[in-house]
């Protein structure tokens, strides 16, 4: 018996040995095309992080400048080490733990991909910090719902977690190659670019924590104006033109699929904000410059997990629907009277819903010939939609449940929201010793 | 009349202008400025502390008859006061107001105020 056992693990040992040698001799080499193509695309998303900084910083008052933008710039620092250390690891390796998250030793700081080029025609490399831009950029997001009234340690321990118990295990079920919403129905759940994984997931965290740790004092009594909306909308361009890395680059490749891609992104984006610009029009008689900002995000977000399955016509409509229920949500939310301080829930949450369930109705026929080919017999759209609301649902459910546990953990044993006095002094000066902005100093 | 100029912490504007507004003292002028009293206040610059030779503080101006002059005093001294009284907590300053002019209408005196 034990020689046998011996024996099969001789064998074994050759194989893997064999194996390798062959995959050293004739593995994949990488294409210079679609490695430039995704370098430029990883850059890309990274600009969209100081965007997001500029966007939300922008919005908050003088005080609280700097530590607002510090929340993206902290996302950026903190999530890109857990990213190389472990997360490319719980995201793209195998399942673990009945598939709650992935995981591969070799992935460990990221050791095992030193040398390894993808059958795509990249290096792992290339596709791990692609990948990690999205990961660093959806924790900043839902800074954004309860800016101006946490503390920075907090927020910093709050963000690993949620990235190690959120992000990563999202991740995987959606885009790892065995992650179950990848496999779901005859094709897989669609989510191109991040509907549920970046947007749904942001925007359902953003929407429980703001519930949680309650209102900034003097909302909604006491206007809040915006510190400085040109900055805004600065923020605002450069996560459109990031958004073409963000989207575009998800193709993994520099094809007719990453163009088809682009374009989408392009005319959703430009709808939202002509179907915002209209709804302001008609209400107020004025079209303001957040307005437009927020139609280009809403759009944005909409095609976000539409963009390698839609056309034009279905860009267009998807852009301006999510314009006008983002538009509502907010309103709803003005009438509610809880605090999600920039609205993270009302245009991501809201518009990436909007995306993930509204794409099925215009799928490129071709995408349904292939999941009908299959499944071998016929997919419906029907059917497609009920693997999205399925999606949609166990990432709401999964998101809204983890958030609220280590938000409570945070709160319980560190404390989340800051002390009354330092709010009212704002966190720039309480937090971090600084002042945004050198005018209010006269030398 | 009265000229009534506080000079006040920025983060005690929002109290003492709820407060003010409960007494239904609304019209008031309010500006971003920067000064030096006894306080002394810190920023942190790559690692040193600088002490800010200038503070930024919020001015309040309220012009008002004389019988409110009491009652908005003591608005401001009981909620710009940082629990029992801190350095930098700020000034009340009072003067004469000589005249009042509405500018839409040319009224003058205590009824243009």
């Amino acid at each position: 018996m034990k020689k046998k056992l011996l024996l099969i693990m001789l064998i074994m040992g050759c194989l893997v040995l064999f194996s390798r040698l062959a995959f050293a001799q004739e593995g994949p080499v990488s294409d210079s095309g679609i490695t430039a193509w995704m370098l430029t695309s990883t850059a890309l998303v990274l600009l969209m992080i100081p965007g997001l900084a500029m966007f939300y910083g922008g919005l908050v008052r003088t005080k609280n400048v700097l530590g607002t933008m510090l929340h993206s710039y902290g996302a950026l620092a903190i999530i890109g080490v857990i990213w190389a250390v472990c997360g490319y690891g719980m995201s793209f390796g195998h399942n673990v733990l009945g598939g709650w998250f992935g995981w591969d030793p070799k992935l460990f700081l990221l050791k095992g991909i030193d040398g390894s080029i993808m059958e795509a025609g990249v290096p792992e490399y290339v596709f791990a910090m692609f990948q990690g831009k999205f990961a660093i950029i959806t924790p900043a997001l839902i800074a954004g719902a309860f800016a101006e009234r946490v503390r920075f340690k907090s927020y910093c321990i709050f963000i690993a977690l949620w990235s190690l118990f959120v992000y990563n295990p999202l991740c995987h079920w959606v885009w790892a190659s065995d992650g179950f919403l990848f496999n779901m129905g005859a094709n897989g759940a669609i989510d191109y670019a991040g509907g549920t994984v970046v947007h749904i997931s942001s925007g359902i965290s953003a929407l429980v924590v703001a519930l949680y740790l309650g209102s900034r004092r003097g909302y909604p009594k006491i206007a809040m104006h915006p510190n400085n909306l040109v900055m805004t909308l600065t923020g605002a361009g450069l996560l459109w033109v990031g958004w073409f890395g963000f989207n575009a680059g998800s193709s993994i490749n520099s094809n007719l699929d990453t163009a088809r891609a682009l374009t989408v992104t392009q005319a959703a984006a430009s709808a939202g904000a002509v179907m915002w610009m209209l709804i302001e029009g008609f209400q107020h008689k004025k079209v303001t410059s957040l307005g437009v900002a927020s139609g280009i995000l809403a759009g944005l977000v909409v095609i976000t997990p539409a963009a390698g399955v839609v056309q034009v016509d279905g860009a267009l409509i998807l852009g301006c629907v999510a314009s006008l229920i983002s538009f509502t949500a907010i309103q709803i939310k003005n009438k509610l009277g809880y605090d999600d301080t920039l609205d993270v829930f009302g245009i991501h949450g809201v518009a990436g819903i909007v995306g993930a369930l509204g794409l099925t109705f215009f799928i490129r026929p071709e995408w349904m010939a292939t999941a009908a080919e299959k499944v071998g017999g016929t997919w419906t759209a029907l059917q497609q939609f009920g693997v999205q609301a399925t999606a949609v649902g166990i990432t709401m459910l999964y998101v809204a449940v983890m958030t609220f546990i280590i938000v409570v953990i945070v709160e319980k044993c560190i404390g989340f929201r800051i002390a009354e006095k330092d709010e009212m002094r704002g966190l720039d000066h309480s937090l971090h010793g600084e002042h945004g902005y050198g005018l209010t100093n006269l030398n | 009349m009265k000229l009534i100029t506080a000079i006040i912490q920025p983060d005690k504007l929002d109290e003492v202008r709820e407060a003010l507004v409960k007494q239904e003292i609304t019209r008031i002028t309010v500006s971003r400025v920067t000064g030096r009293g006894q306080s002394i206040e810190e920023d942190i610059y790559r690692g040193q502390e600088v002490a800010l030779d200038l503070i930024p503080k919020v001015r309040v101006d309220i012009a008002c008859n004389d019988a409110f002059v009491d009652i908005i005093c003591e608005t401001i001294l009981k909620t710009a006061k940082h629990n029992d009284g801190k350095v930098g907590d700020g000034k009340i300053f009072i003067t004469n107001l000589e005249e009042c002019i509405r500018i839409r209408t040319g009224e003058r005196g205590g009824k243009a105020i």
